[in-house]
């Protein structure tokens, strides 16, 4: 509109309109971009907000704080390495778990479905993602611990805790909660995430490329491993980052059958705790002072390695979207 | 020799079929599992008194969920009032001014950094600037971290779906001399209407299931209350209470109110998908 007194004679009655509009346009701009810039705003907090109320145990413990492991209320001595041990752990066994059948579905949805039965299965495991995560954690505690305590933990014991070295992971009493079960919980709560950017980015593949594959006498299997795999690689790498960054900030789930112990055992049955479950246990009871604070540098830890997580999935994601656009 | 390799090619083939079967079985199998428990504990809880009933005391016999449920409700209503207006406007900033912009473009990365991020972080930092400030837990608190949850979401979805809306729409309108936030307001955000909507109602159902934010934000409270300065009984921290307690008709109203939230959640979404087909 900045053109528009270029040879045009305009009455002021018509002036007047523009200038009026000029304005409105002027205000309802800045006014989305303080909304869109709110968003900024709330990370920039966060972190600030972080880093001010966890000083206090940052400042007293140093950065051996994210590496020792004592975590004693009542003599104030904090670490971090308990939990943050914990956070990890049941992430990634979760998504060693939750990965190949994610995958499973993926391929089963895209390639072998029958088409009438391709929505609503899809729309099946995207109503897996929507149930609330304290819905997982009550199933893990009610349902899944003593039945994982009475068959599955026992079994592992007589076959796999009798191998040498990796034995040790999958001894002690059978007690249901434990690192072990908060991982399977989490793999159960990751895989609609996992499945469903997987679906989509196997979706963008080229039928052509799929067809030529099959018109050279390749199998399903072979196409999907060696033509539709290589081609969304780095979507398929974005999801299970965006998986990964999901279980390691879960909560709910986590905290009803991780057992809530402040220890590091080799064994993956012996409870344990991780960075969201232990705000979400002592929080509460947290006097101000260093326990307070240590629980905020938890947090620190928890936001910073989601962030990093979180990042590295959306730059492969975008990368797939990129290479998307060039090749369509 | 051809044979052999054909043989094997045919037999992973078949290996890994029956595997990725196997895989979409196994999560079937999985979730019809939650939901039959969830049905079979769930209704088994549910009577009149589970609507009509405020919390039970530690002990005592009885009870519902009344305030629990009154609690989420405001807390999740004026949430939506709150974040509704924050997405849509930055999503209207996004499609239609920054574009390309850079601070457009670190916007929406942190979106999706936002969309992921552990919610008990979300409900720690509402803490500090918030309860820790005022000194006392509260239904506004709680409001806060939920909004927090759900600008993002509402954000992505309005951005995303005002770009459907076809560009010749906007040159009309520019024809006829409208100013651009006339145009934005009046004639793209009404086409996108109805994608607009399945946003918010994706972000009311995600908001309605989140428990950590509200640990520290809202609390609960044991009896009926609707003042948003007070700290304020919801479901999701009552049922995460009631399950870890150790009486048995606590553990009984927790799966009721799992039951609902869950019917309430996943209704929420089935009624997104139904909007959002009518449009596409």
């Amino acid at each position: 509109m900045t053109g528009m007194s270029s040879g045009i004679q305009l009455t002021p009655q018509t002036a007047k309109i523009v200038r009026i509009q000029r304005i409105q346009d002027f205000l309802f701009h800045k006014l989305t971009l303080f909304f869109a810039s709110l968003v900024l705003i709330v990370l920039a907090g966060i972190l600030i907000s972080l880093i001010i109320t966890s000083w206090p145990a940052l400042s007293e413990f140093g950065p051996g704080f994210f590496f020792s492991s004592e975590w004693d209320v009542v003599n104030q001595k904090f670490g971090g390495l308990t939990s943050i041990y914990g956070t990890l752990v049941t992430a990634v066994l979760a998504l060693l778990m939750a990965v190949p059948i994610s995958f499973g579905i993926a391929v089963f949805l895209t390639e072998m479905c029958p088409s009438l039965l391709r929505r609503p299965l899809g729309t099946a495991v995207e109503l897996l993602a929507a149930v609330p995560s304290i819905i997982y954690g009550m199933f893990g505690l009610f349902v899944f611990a003593p039945l994982f305590a009475e068959y599955v933990q026992p079994a592992l014991t007589s076959t796999l805790g009798q191998v040498p070295v990796i034995g040790a992971l999958f001894t002690g009493a059978p007690n249901g909660i434990g690192l072990l079960c908060a991982a399977l919980i989490l793999a159960f709560m990751v895989v609609p995430f996992i499945t469903s950017v997987m679906r989509d980015v196997f979706e963008i593949v080229p039928p052509v490329l799929k067809e030529s594959a099959y018109g050279i006498g390749c199998t399903t299997w072979e196409v999907v491993t060696r033509i539709v795999l290589p081609y969304t690689q780095a979507g398929v790498v974005g999801g299970i980052m965006l998986g990964l960054g999901r279980a390691l900030g879960e909560t709910m789930a986590v905290t009803f059958v991780i057992g809530n112990a402040h220890r590091i055992k080799a064994s993956l049955f012996a409870p344990g705790s991780s960075i969201a479950s232990t705000l979400a246990n002592e929080f509460g009871e947290a006097e101000p002072g260093l326990h307070y604070s240590s629980l905020f540098a938890l947090g620190l830890a928890l936001f910073i390695i989601t962030f990093i997580v979180l990042s590295a999935a959306k730059w492969m994601l975008v990368r797939m979207e990129k290479q998307k656009g060039a090749k369509s | 020799m051809e044979i052999g390799i054909y043989n094997k090619r045919k037999r992973s083939n078949r290996i890994g079929l029956t595997l990725s079967m196997f895989a979409m079985v196994l999560g079937m199998v999985v979730l019809l599992w939650i939901l039959f428990i969830l049905f079979t504990k769930g209704f088994a809880a549910l009577s009149i008194n589970f609507f009509t009933e405020s919390t039970p005391a530690a002990g005592s016999a009885g009870g519902g969920l009344a305030n629990a449920m009154v609690g989420s409700l405001m807390m999740v209503t004026s949430c939506t009032l709150i974040s509704t207006p924050i997405g849509v406007l930055a999503g209207i900033y996004l499609a239609e001014y920054g574009d390309r912009s850079k601070i457009a473009s670190i916007t929406r990365f942190v979106t999706d950094i936002m969309l992921s991020a552990p919610s008990i972080v979300i409900g720690l930092f509402v803490y500090a600037i918030y309860v820790a400030q005022v000194k006392h837990f509260s239904g506004w608190a709680g409001t806060l971290a939920l909004a927090l949850l759900a600008v993002p979401v509402i954000l992505k979805t309005t951005e995303n779906m005002l770009r459907l809306v076809p560009g010749t729409l906007r040159e009309a309108a520019y024809a006829l001399g409208a100013p651009k936030w006339k145009v934005s307001l009046s004639v793209i955000l009404r086409a996108a209407k109805s994608g607009v909507m399945t946003g918010i109602l994706l972000a009311i159902a995600r908001v309605s299931g989140e428990t950590a934010p509200l640990l520290f934000t809202a609390l609960n409270n044991q009896f009926f209350s609707s003042n948003m300065n007070k700290p304020m009984s919801n479901l999701p921290v009552v049922i995460y209470q009631f399950a870890l307690s150790p009486y048995e008709n606590w553990v009984n109203l927790a799966w009721g109110g799992a039951l609902l939230i869950t019917l309430t959640v996943l209704g929420l979404n089935i009624l997104a998908r139904v909007f959002f087909r009518e449009k596409s």
